[in-house]
């Protein structure tokens, strides 16, 4: 190993962690506020509801990202319409779009996640609710939900990581995110272990902080659900 | 259609499928070896094989083919010098299914574990106490329920597995998303290809997912279901 063109990378290094970070945390807030509401229409028991929902999650989830992220980047900008509009503003830039890929993936996981969740309810939490005189949009909004998003955590976790990855994408649309920052030190000095193992470093370091975060999170929310101690 | 593009398009799809089926074979190897690395009574085999699925599934998949291809070039061309052989090259398909399947052994490697975890263990016993040797034992007993237990798990590693395999065309392999981006470049209409190749796609992973749905209900033939 050479670890003298690495201390002089390492502002390159700074930068583009700041740049995947930015990129995981727009993606993510856009993506669970939009996850959400499909989410629940998806598990609706209304065809009209939760079928284009199912349609666009099948898409979504059965193309590569990637081929998201060039339609996005390389394909709208081809129409003269898309260019002469309002969306430009956003779509001319490559962080937008990345971040419009990202977050567009995620939310059709996201709800397929909360879907189950919804619908994995135990039946006696809802007749509980209504014995008690909740109407239905109570027994939702009060029962139903919060528990929902609590049971969601585990797999939603798994989830933030899979985004923490599909953010090195975002080095193929000329951002200079880690995975950037490491081909950018690689065509300057030529050691490719150096400059990738570095970048994966970084990001086993990120993706085992999210792991012991989200042990955390569900220590606290998921108190109930734990194994309880042999009486 | 899409500019007389097609069939090259198609022809990027043998490429596609080609990749991801050599994947899916080195994968479901090295799954199996992890597997049953994992479930070993030995603590540094155990210990070997939880490393190897924590660093490849904490590294993002375009980092390690990048890593592979970049620095299994350099270090082949390091060891060919050293050895005083001429200029040796990894081709892009070679490297692709050996990164693709280093990352997805990693995944079947913990879909394998959990099916075998699955099978009772009276049942191996049983098989012991018939007089069936330990070889017999796995591969009557064992090996069939796991497949019947892992199919779900296999089932959804390949269908990512198909998707990853388009990261491939990144370290210049001509498959199916290289070329549509070829097309894209020459024709100057990326959205018409993009959109194509994300049909092709679409259409590999719904087959995929009725063909491993008809061998689910295959392997689960003697399943008791609960009425």
């Amino acid at each position: 190993m050479e670890l003298a063109p690495l201390i002089d990378a390492a502002p390159l290094y700074a930068s583009g962690l700041a740049t995947t970070l930015q990129l995981l945390v727009a993606a993510l807030a856009f993506g669970l506020a939009l996850a959400l509401p499909l989410g629940v229409a998806r598990a609706s028991s209304h065809a009209w509801w939760s079928w284009p929902v199912a349609a666009y999650t099948f898409v979504i989830r059965g193309t590569p990202m990637l081929v998201q992220l060039f339609i996005i980047y390389y394909g709208l900008a081809q129409f003269d319409a898309i260019r002469e509009s309002v969306l430009w503003i956003g779509l001319e830039s490559a962080w937008f779009c990345a971040v419009l890929a990202l977050a567009l993936n995620t939310a059709a996981y996201t709800a397929e996640i909360v879907a189950g969740a919804i619908r994995a309810t135990p039946a006696g939490e809802i007749e509980a609710a209504y014995s008690l005189g909740m109407t239905r949009q109570q027994a939702f909004v009060r029962i139903v939900l919060p528990s929902a998003l609590k049971r969601a955590l585990p797999a939603y976790s798994n989830e933030v990581i899979m985004m923490l990855h599909a953010t090195s994408l975002a080095s193929l649309v000329t951002l200079v995110d880690l995975t950037g920052a490491a081909r950018d030190t690689y065509s300057r000095t030529y050691l490719p272990f150096e400059a990738y193992v570095t970048a994966g470093l970084v990001y086993l370091g990120l993706t085992l902080l999210l792991v012991r975060l989200f042990r955390r999170a569900e220590a606290r929310w998921l108190q109930h659900l734990a194994a309880r101690p042999a009486t | 259609m899409l500019h007389g593009y097609l069939p090259s398009l198609l022809e990027g799809t043998l490429v596609t499928l080609g990749v991801g089926l050599v994947s899916l074979a080195i994968a479901s190897g090295l799954g199996l070896i992890g597997a049953v690395a994992k479930l070993s009574r030995t603590p540094w085999v155990r210990s070997v094989a939880d490393g190897y699925t924590t660093l490849i599934r904490g590294v993002p998949d375009l980092v390690l083919m990048l890593l592979i291809f970049f620095g299994g070039k350099w270090a082949i061309d390091k060891l060919s010098g050293a050895l005083g052989w001429g200029p040796a090259d990894l081709s892009p398909f070679t490297a692709g299914c050996l990164t693709l399947g280093l990352i997805f052994g990693a995944y079947l490697t913990e879909t394998f574990r959990g099916a075998l975890l699955a099978i009772p263990p009276g049942q191996r016993e049983a098989g012991l106490a018939y007089g069936m040797s330990p070889i017999d034992v796995a591969w009557r007993i064992t090996f069939p329920q796991m497949i019947r237990f892992a199919l779900p798990g296999f089932t959804n590693n390949w269908l990512v597995l198909v998707k990853s395999t388009a990261l491939v065309s990144v370290i210049g392999l001509t498959d199916m998303m290289h070329r549509a981006g070829s097309a894209a470049g020459s024709t100057q209409d990326p959205f018409a290809f993009y959109a194509a190749a994300g049909a092709i796609y679409l259409a590999i992973t719904s087959v995929s997912l009725l063909g491993l749905k008809a061998l689910e209900r295959r392997v689960s033939i003697g399943v008791r279901r609960a009425a």
